[in-house]
């Protein structure tokens, strides 16, 4: 086996577990009022994360570059209450543009 | 899920052209085109996909690139976990549909299941699609860097965040979610840094 099909098997066995660990391993089962309030509030946690490391982690360095002039048109489009396609799109144009620049 | 497949459909332009801009970097680093559409298929999640055939394409062994793709995805234990209750019927039927969570249909659907399906699949038509082309077409398409894909990502995810900040405390999580994200960075390995930011639920927390 190649090592691209070694990796593509490898890596797709372990994100389908990954993925179902809550659906099928916690599924419907109650979990205690402390840990279920916890949960609740996963989702800011994450995205905030997942907005810190898109922006400015390239491996394991942290840098500055065009992504965050897509970040920050995105911060402005979001106070706005601009949709969403809007918010990608000019997250996309911000970050080519000060790219095409440098 | 009608709803799902519209709150998707902005998604699509930016989710096919970096599925495609994988195709690419999965052909520079010699993975055949079928193993390419195999784990957009299969793995479905972006950034594991990126980093595993960039990690093949540094020089690195399957080993690293494995680990570097399963750290990324590891915040699908707790993410699924979240939306576990979400889940109806049969093993099989929620192995099949725990599929389709990627960080988009979970933040979008926000445990709304037929919303989460829809964004999913539709999210999974554009990204499978994407990937084939980019794989096949190559370098036809040039540098996909150009186009600022990877800025709109981190837009697309403001946005997301957004819409979670309805209470104070939820603030203070995802200001400590991206305090703890930006100080580990340098100092592990990528993946890590958003595991280890769902720690700020229980720092964010106060009576």
């Amino acid at each position: 086996m190649s090592t691209g099909w070694a990796t593509v098997a490898a890596v797709g066995v372990g994100t389908v577990l990954l993925k179902a660990v809550g659906p099928v391993g916690v599924a419907e089962r109650r979990l205690p009022a402390a840990l279920d309030a916890l949960l609740g509030s996963i989702a800011p946690a994450i995205l905030a994360a997942l907005v810190v490391t898109e922006t400015f982690a390239s491996g394991r360095h942290f840098v500055v570059d065009a992504r965050l002039a897509g970040v920050g048109a995105g911060v402005l489009l979001v106070l706005a209450r601009a949709p969403f396609w809007l918010v990608v799109l000019c997250g996309a144009l911000a970050t080519a543009a000060v790219r095409a620049l440098q | 899920m009608r709803r799902g497949i519209r709150l998707a459909l902005p998604l699509l332009p930016a989710a096919a052209a970096l599925g495609a801009s994988f195709g690419v970097l999965a052909r520079a680093a010699h993975v055949d085109a079928l193993a390419a559409v195999v784990m957009s298929a299969t793995t479905f999640a972006g950034s594991s996909q990126v980093a595993a055939v960039s990690v093949l394409g540094a020089g690195g062994g399957v080993a690293a690139a494995v680990a570097a793709a399963l750290l990324l995805n590891a915040r699908y234990a707790p993410i699924g976990i979240s939306v576990s209750r979400s889940f109806r019927g049969s093993v099989a039927r929620r192995f099949a549909q725990a599929q389709l969570v990627v960080d988009e249909s979970w933040a979008l659907s926000r445990g709304d299941l037929p919303v989460l399906l829809g964004v999913g699949a539709t999210l999974w038509v554009a990204w499978v699609g994407g990937t084939a082309v980019g794989a096949l077409a190559g370098q036809a398409i040039g540098d996909t860097s150009a186009f600022g894909l990877d800025g709109a990502f981190a837009a697309l995810f403001v946005a997301l965040l957004a819409t979670q900040l309805g209470s104070r405390r939820h603030v203070r999580v995802a200001v400590l979610g991206a305090a703890i994200a930006a100080v580990l960075i340098p100092l592990t390995p990528p993946g890590v840094p958003i595991v280890a930011a769902t720690a700020a639920v229980l720092l964010g927390r106060r009576p």
